[in-house]
């Protein structure tokens, strides 16, 4: 082992740190905000690089359809519950008439020649609207329930999707192109375009975030409701809106990080899972509370894994996973445990 | 379900004469699952099955086993006790055939596995298959070597039980031939295999053979040809589908894969045993499901079929009576008599001692040329 390969092996693990970042940042923010251990985060992942795979070979992504599907779901639940005339009005302008329009759109488009800027904002439009349509029908009507029955609704939601996702996408795979196909030389080491981009879109992300909560109206909304969400109700704002909120900011991210890792991997139905799952991992050493903790906690899992597949790639996981055990002793020793107000 | 109501109703209405019992024929696969994509190539063999075997009717039902063992399980149960079945063709995984050969062997009735499960042994009396061993295709690989000077090989593979499969036969086939310098383990959905691609690479392996399956295979050598890897790669013969080569693209070429010949049948020498009931296989599959469609696992499906017909002629003649346990016997007689079928996907020869019965001498290699499929000559 010499310097070059642990160059390389640190540029591996910092890039995929990076995606895992990107997730570990959603998981905490949702948990902070709504209590949800979001699952299905990973699904967005692979649904987001997958709607791109489609568009990069000029199918008509089915997940519009899904979107259609969600849409009507969610007019359905809000017609249920409607308190006004106008509050039905908007439900079905987001949950009806947008996505028909986007299906219209994409029918008249003809998707192969489109520009890679344009297929981003195309599978960002079609998929992260789904986010939100998720919280209004399955966790909104039981947004005060326990955690663990929270978590209980999540895995099934999990399991849907990824079902969902087989029948849309099919059992095999795709690439997508990388954003950059250009290489740098530093030295003895060859960077990848693509590497770049990735971390770039990484750190762009967590300043949009840190910006959005420390400078926005609706950013200091999602905190104070994450810090309690009883004051902040009596503040005037709306839980079901901050879990919305939640949920598009969620599937933002989820979707974002989709078409980073589909260039550097293959991607299947069912792929989401475990790389949420190492996310997961980085928001456990996060505490499921603390953004910069999380972020750093996924750079660690991201060289772990790399470095380990190096020297024993039969137990990579093994290291990664085992990885919480002392987190968590060491987090359960040096903090004080809070009951949570139910 | 709704294709197993199809078959009995067709069966029902086209009920032949009563004096002659029709021949009932399970076929469990996966039609849903993970293993989907095998499944469908064995529903595309199933349609091309004959109706009729010597003026005998056979009625073909097909469940899906959703790539579970326990459902494959279910399945088999149900055609043995409700559909009363002569035989049971498939499944596709060795997971499912394990499960199921149990309860076939148990209930005394033949099953011809398209898995290459292990068929040796007093457990096994009534199991049969018509898949080719990794152990023969690894033996084909390595004979690909040695015939090319690799004295040095690389291993990078699944971390489950496939790998571990293949790994184990390199590791036989090799010994005291060719050193294994590296053995590195990836997962199917791990986001990079850079870590596993530079230990090879630093061990500095003439070949490199990547021990896993399907569209997850082609990472490993993509990754290593970006790393600037310029020795001979092998993949195992579980890579054959179009979408291996759609997800790999420029990166898999020449890339060298042992296979059964169904796979290049019009490539095939004219010495080659199976090349006309390949071509004329490949010919009538493509006409129905259109051009490139054929896969081993299509052919293997076809075999075991041929397994079948063969050993119900035999019973034809020794005038035994479908649907009761002697006929069974007699069928499971027959496919064990079986002597140089010559097959679309290999000749087989069964025995006794030998319920797998391929003939290695049947495995040609190809490579990835232009983004298809080519016969090294």
């Amino acid at each position: 082992m010499d310097a070059e390969i642990i160059a390389m092996l640190g540029q591996d693990g910092v890039t995929n740190g990076a995606i895992y970042a990107l997730l570990a940042l959603a998981l905490v923010l949702v948990f902070a905000v709504t209590r949800v251990i979001f699952i299905p985060q990973g699904e967005f992942l692979a649904w987001g690089a997958l709607t791109m795979a489609a568009l990069e070979s000029g199918h008509f992504p089915a997940t519009v359809w899904l979107l259609v599907g969600c849409g009507v779901l969610t007019l359905a639940v809000d017609g249920f519950s409607a308190t006004g005339r106008r509050s039905i009005g908007r439900s079905l302008l987001w949950n009806l008439a947008y996505p028909l329009a986007l299906a219209g759109l994409l029918w008249g488009l003809s998707l192969a020649e489109l520009p890679t800027a344009a297929r981003v904002l195309i599978a960002l439009a079609i998929v992260v609207p789904m986010g939100p349509m998720l919280y209004r029908v399955a966790f909104q009507p039981v947004a005060e329930a326990p955690v663990l029955v929270l978590l209980i609704i999540s895995v099934a939601v999990h399991l849907a999707m990824v079902g969902l996702g087989l029948l849309i996408f099919g059992p095999e795979g795709s690439r997508t192109q990388p954003f950059s196909e250009a290489q740098f030389e530093l030295g003895s080491l060859m960077i990848g375009g693509h590497t770049l981009v990735v971390l770039a879109a990484s750190v762009v992300l967590i300043v949009a975030l840190y910006l959005f909560f420390d400078r926005t109206l609706y950013g200091k909304a999602l905190r104070a409701t994450a810090i309690n969400r009883n004051g902040a109700r009596l503040m005037g704002i709306s839980p079901a809106l901050a879990g919305r909120l939640t949920f598009f900011l969620a599937a933002v991210i989820g979707v974002l990080s989709g078409l980073l890792v589909a260039p550097i991997t293959t991607i299947y139905y069912d792929s989401g899972f475990l790389i949420g799952l190492k996310g997961f991992v980085a928001a456990i050493i996060g505490g499921l509370a603390s953004y910069p903790l999380a972020a750093g906690g996924a750079i660690l899992v991201g060289l772990l894994e790399s470095f380990s597949s190096f020297w024993a790639s039969a137990f990579k996981d093994v290291i990664v996973f085992t990885l919480i055990i002392p987190v968590l002793m060491w987090r359960s020793l040096t903090s004080h445990h809070v009951e949570e107000e139910e | 379900m709704k294709l197993k109501n199809l078959f009995v109703i067709t069966a029902a209405a086209l009920a032949a004469a009563p004096a002659v019992a029709d021949i009932n024929v399970g076929v469990v696969a996966s039609l849903t699952g993970p293993a989907a994509a095998l499944g469908a190539e064995t529903r595309k063999a199933v349609s091309l099955f004959p109706t009729t075997v010597g003026g005998e009717k056979v009625n073909f039902i097909l469940l899906d086993d959703t790539t579970d063992p326990t459902a494959a399980v279910k399945n088999a149960r149900k055609l043995i006790s409700e559909d009363k079945v002569d035989a049971i063709l498939g499944p596709n995984l060795i997971s499912t055939a394990v499960a199921m050969a149990d309860v076939a062997n148990g209930e005394k009735v033949p099953m011809i596995s398209v898995a290459p499960l292990d068929v040796s042994g007093d457990k096994r009396g009534f199991v049969f298959r018509s898949e080719p061993s990794a152990d023969l295709m690894v033996q084909r690989v390595v004979a690909d070597m040695l015939a090319n000077g690799v004295k040095t090989v690389g291993f990078i593979g699944f971390s489950d039980s496939w790998g571990e499969v293949l790994h184990k036969a390199l590791t036989k086939a090799a010994e005291g031939k060719i050193t294994i310098v590296a053995s590195e383990r990836y997962g199917r959905a791990d986001p990079s295999v850079q870590a596993q691609a530079l230990k090879v690479i630093s061990a500095k392996p003439d070949a490199v053979f990547v021990g896993a399956s399907g569209t997850p295979a082609a990472m490993p050598q993509i990754t290593l040809r970006e790393r600037g890897f310029k020795g001979r790669i092998y993949q195992s013969h579980g890579v054959t589908s179009k979408e291996f080569l759609r997800v790999g693209g420029k990166n898999v070429e020449g890339a060298l894969i042992p296979v059964g010949p169904v796979l290049v049948a019009e490539q095939l020498p004219d010495s080659h045993p199976t090349k006309k009931n390949a071509v004329a296989f490949v010919q009538t599959l493509e006409a129905k499901y259109g051009p490139d469609s054929r896969s081993t696992f299509a052919g293997a499906t076809w075999d075991a079929w041929l397994l079948l017909q063969n050993a119900i002629a035999g019973a034809q003649k020794a005038k035994v009576k479908a649907g009761t346990p002697e006929y069974r016997a007699a069928l499971r007689d027959g496919i064990e008599k079986t002597s140089k079928l010559v097959g679309t996907n290999g000749v087989y020869s069964m025995a006794a001692g030998d319920h797998a019965g391929y003939d290695a001498s049947a495995i040609v290699m190809i490579k990835v040329e232009n983004n298809h499929w080519k016969l090294v000559k």
